[in-house]
């Protein structure tokens, strides 16, 4: 990667350089503390029993063998834990009006299977191996019904139906619309449509899922730890199934070894290995493996866009419309927030006057989707981008120019759209220069010249192509973040959050805000995050939220405790408040380094004693609590070219480069926003080139191992040029906009434009992601090839 | 379930503990020693998060019995470092160079990566790549690594010149 160092005017003295990490010194060494590595005394271990099948009524489950087994402690189905739960389903979906079917998971399965990989029992044992024995004799007695593999076909008449209780596979429906589409497609002089296949696949974080409890007796209290992305939400999903005070459970993300995006949901292993710990009184422990991750663990899937652009002689967009249909799993896991993520990102980069596309939402036999990285918006930005080199190609227009042309122009910002959030609240681009950024990559990415070398190269009998994409996200979804920061009595600085690190440096960017105000020095910064003891709400990490959020809460808290921490060094150091600054462990006067106080001195003094004043008349202690309430998105924004050389005869698709633009306003550590952004860049070529979550017709899944499921590997990696632009954001006091899901998001829709343009002298038309060498040897018409 | 007794030498120190035989090495290194920087990825010997040296020899954790590993030497990712303190120039390297993320797969590129560089200290760019091929990362796109890496080569043939 060869990355600009972005120009950092507002750099402090911490924030927005490239400080070491504070997750390092552990991780490199061996010693992090993820939650496999957990083992409290007396520990047992879980086995999940999962259906084969999927789609079969459950006719019995016998389990006498595996009780029997030496080593079993316990076989658990819903029989035995229903009478300790206040419900026996996990209602977690997200409100909206689209809903046409309610499908609650079950917290285990036992009169209906409805995928493979449900789980229908759970064996405690003293190893994971017994476990696993002791699940092999669970006799369950399956009665197959029909399944039903694809999301359109469930939509067709006389299809199976995928919960035997409901009357249709029609989960949901909505429409996103605004302007007079129809009117604007009856005069249009121009009119484009495709058919587009999308899918993605899963997140595979190479940590799978996990979940420890331990129950207290004595205090009837549960700690919980678990790879969670939202500790909160699974405290008070914990609290609410089992009928426990919020005291009586505390959740806490140890180390975790990835999430992008299914880690945020509650899965019914959470409570079941919850309340096994309760029943049992014995810490139980269940780690999800690889093979339980491809059928257990959310996913995202396919989408069908039938999709339309109307546009005007010169190629400016009138007005866009179409359907979308949505694979959405057996079970509403979060919600419908995946396709309208999808229908929303699809619209945003652009001036696009009139809209309406309705997505159908299809219950099928497979792992419920929920977000993964990016959130539906690559299938959006695929969309649009396929329809606008479409309207190119047939407006004998160049790509990057019809793109000039309807881009959001950077004196527009901000620019208030039509479209409303899933809150309802409208979407407002607030800052940027969308056509600006497009230029630095094209610029760097040699697009004038490509003509030239895509001729001498076809010249030498190489097929090359180039791709440009362009994409807005809305990042930093509200409302808030948790953050407190302290300064204990010995002069250490404790900042608790209810966010969860995943990954992506959270720690470090707390420390580095905390400590910008309160003396520069990181290592006197002690983060909590992901504890529900330490952070009395949270939210957690999902949709590129936390920086932004715990990140704007974090230096609202470290200010106001600055200031109390100078108000009362001044009165304690008998000087002028503005001559006191606060370096290291201490406060001191400018200039007369000898005259300080420590940081613990003055806690010690604000600490109290019994019937003596607090000093500076400020009350006690040296402590500040922040949720910032941040209810508007910021919309980030970049543009992806690529660079491709595809073997016409072999299919196979080689990126030579990739330039990636972008604009995430400040970055608070620029190492860490190149890092975010690489990762997603290379889960974008995997999107395009490689990952596949394959069903067969019965929906067995087919993909099962990571021989089968390709993830990018080192070598697969092109050249990479980030280019940094930087709008601060007026809607929080950083000016920072999310960067976590960016790179992954315009990344398939340009090497999908890279490919059909490399093979347009086989007049290719690229319509589906991923594209293997299978694929792309289908897209030759070998008439053309002759 | 049968087990059998093994004595083995992990990180210099010598264990004589009971494994049973179907066991892989990575559960024994984690669960019986205690040594959990040895991470699980997908137990089906493709991710590599798992990889130790056995002899000197990267190998994966999740395809070698515990029991196969009876009187040879294993480093894990606890043992790369010449003292508590200090670091390897590979971890020291990552750090610098922002090579790991979750960490999650770090202990197996960081054993992976001293056997290459053991055997290759002067590495292409595109050798490194080919070095951790087998080696899956979901947060960094690699690029990081190879750079960390290119620098440790420096740095180790420095100190060995």
């Amino acid at each position: 990667m060869n990355a600009q160092s972005p120009h950092q005017p507002g750099a402090g003295r911490l924030v927005g350089r490239d400080v070491p990490r504070v997750e390092d010194s552990a991780l490199i060494r061996g010693r992090g503390r993820y939650v496999d590595d957990i083992a409290p005394p007396g520990l047992l271990h879980a086995a999940f029993l999962r259906s084969p099948h999927a789609h079969a009524a459950i006719r019995g489950i016998e389990a006498v063998a595996a009780r029997a087994l030496p080593g079993v402690h316990a076989v658990l189905t819903l029989a035995e834990l229903g009478p300790h739960l206040t419900d026996t389903r996990l209602v977690v979906a997200l409100p909206s009006p689209a809903y046409r079917l309610e499908l609650h998971r079950p917290v285990l399965a036992d009169a209906e299977v409805t995928h493979v990989g449900e789980a229908v029992a759970v064996v405690i044992a003293d190893t994971r191996a017994i476990a696993e024995d002791a699940a092999a004799l669970v006799e369950v007695d399956y009665d197959p019904l029909p399944a039903v593999a694809d999301c359109v076909a469930a939509l067709e008449p006389g299809a199976p139906i995928a919960h035997s209780g409901a009357a249709s596979n029609l989960a949901a429906e909505l429409t996103l619309e605004y302007g007079a589409v129809d009117a604007a497609f009856a005069t249009a002089p121009h009119r484009f449509a495709e058919r587009l296949s999308i899918h993605r696949g899963g997140s595979h974080s190479i940590e799978c899922r996990g979940v420890l409890a331990r129950h207290d007796p004595l205090d009837d209290r549960l700690t919980v730890w678990s790879s969670t992305q939202t500790p909160h939400t699974a405290r008070r999903m914990l609290c609410d199934l089992l009928g426990l005070p919020e005291e009586g459970v505390r959740v806490v993300t140890p180390d975790v070894g990835g999430g992008f995006g299914p880690k945020l949901i509650f899965y019914p292993e959470e409570v079941v290995v919850a309340l096994a710990a309760r029943l049992l009184a014995r810490p139980v422990k269940w780690i999800e493996d690889r093979a339980e991750h491809f059928i257990a663990t959310t996913q995202e899937r396919d989408q069908l866009w039938d999709v339309e652009l109307a546009t005007d002689g010169e190629g400016r967009i009138l007005a866009v419309r179409g359907q979308m249909i949505h694979d959405h799993g057996a079970y509403t896991a979060r919600g419908v927030n995946v396709p309208q993520g999808a229908v929303s990102a699809m619209p945003l980069a652009y001036v696009v006057p009139a809209f309406r596309v309705a997505m159908k939402v299809a219950a099928t036999n497979k792992v419920p989707v929920t977000p993964v990285r990016g959130a539906g918006q690559p299938q959006g930005v695929f969309a649009m981008e396929r329809l606008l080199d479409r309207a190119a190609r047939e407006l004998n227009l160049d790509r990057a120019e019809i793109r000039r042309r309807n881009l959001v122009p950077g004196d527009r910002m901000p620019y208030a759209t039509p479209l409303k959030t899933r809150g309802g609240m409208q979407v407002v681009l607030d800052s940027g220069d969308y056509p600006r950024c497009m230029a630095m990559a094209l610029e760097a990415a040699g697009w004038d010249a490509f003509p030239e070398r895509q001729r001498a190269a076809l010249a030498q009998g190489r097929h090359t192509g180039i791709g440009v994409a362009n994409y807005v996200e809305g990042t930093g979804r509200g409302p808030f973040e948790h953050v407190s920061v302290r300064i204990e009595p010995s002069g250490r600085i404790v900042v608790a959050t209810g966010a969860a690190a995943m990954g992506q440096s959270t720690h470090t960017m707390l420390a580095q805000l905390v400590a910008e105000h309160l003396g520069g020095d990181m290592s006197r910064v002690h983060v909590i995050a992901g504890d529900t003891a330490a952070a009395p709400m949270g939210i957690g990490g999902s949709n590129s939220r936390q920086a932004v959020l715990a990140g704007s809460s974090a230096h609202a808290a470290a200010l106001r405790v600055k200031d109390k921490v100078l108000h009362v060094a001044a009165g304690l150091l008998e000087a002028d408040e503005g001559d006191l600054e606060i370096e290291g462990d201490a406060v001191r006067v400018k200039g007369v380094p000898e005259m300080k106080v420590t940081l613990a001195a003055i806690a010690r003094a604000v600490a109290g004693a019994p019937g003596f004043a607090i000093p500076g008349g400020r009350g006690p202690g040296l402590i500040a609590a922040e949720e910032v309430v941040i209810d508007a998105m910021a919309y980030a924004n970049g543009t992806a070219v690529a660079e491709v050389e595809v073997d016409a005869e072999t299919g196979e698709a080689r990126i030579l480069a990739l330039t990636f633009s972008h604009d995430c306003g400040n970055a608070l550590h620029p190492r860490i926003v190149d890092g975010q952004l690489m990762g997603g860049i290379a889960h974008g070529i995997g999107n395009a080139l490689f990952e596949h979550m394959r069903y067969d017709e019965e929906a067995q899944p087919t993909s099962t191992t990571l021989a089968d499921y390709l993830l990018v590997t080192a070598t697969e990696m092109p050249p990479v040029r980030i280019l940094h632009m930087q709008s601060p954001t007026p809607l929080n006091p950083l000016g920072i906009k999310g960067v976590g899901e960016a790179g992954v998001i315009p990344v398939p829709a340009a090497i999908a434009a890279a490919i059909e343009d490399a093979l347009s002298p086989f007049r290719a038309h690229v319509t589906r992601v991923p594209l293997s060498p299978v694929d792309i040897v289908a897209l030759i018409d070998p008439a053309a090839a002759a | 379930m049968s087990t059998r007794r093994i004595a083995l030498t992990v990180n210099g120190t010598r264990h004589e503990a009971e494994a049973p035989v179907r066991q892989h090495l990575g559960d024994f290194l984690r669960g019986t020693l205690g040594l959990t920087g040895t991470h699980l990825g997908c137990e089906h010997g493709v991710c590599g998060a798992c990889t130790v040296l056995l002899d000197g020899r990267a190998i994966r954790a999740c395809l070698v019995l515990a029991v196969q590993a009876e009187d040879r030497a294993v480093t894990t990712v606890e043992g790369l470092a010449p003292s508590p303190e200090a670091l390897h120039p590979l971890q020291a390297a990552f750090c610098a160079n922002h090579g790991l993320q979750c960490g999650f797969c770090t202990p197996g590129m960081l054993t992976t990566l001293e056997e290459f560089l053991r055997d290759c200290p002067d590495p292409t760019e595109e050798e490194v790549r080919v070095a951790i091929s087998g080696n899956l990362c979901r947060c960094t796109g690699y690029d990081s690594i190879v750079a960390a890496t290119m620098e440790a080569a420096r740095a180790m043939r420095e100190a060995a010149a």
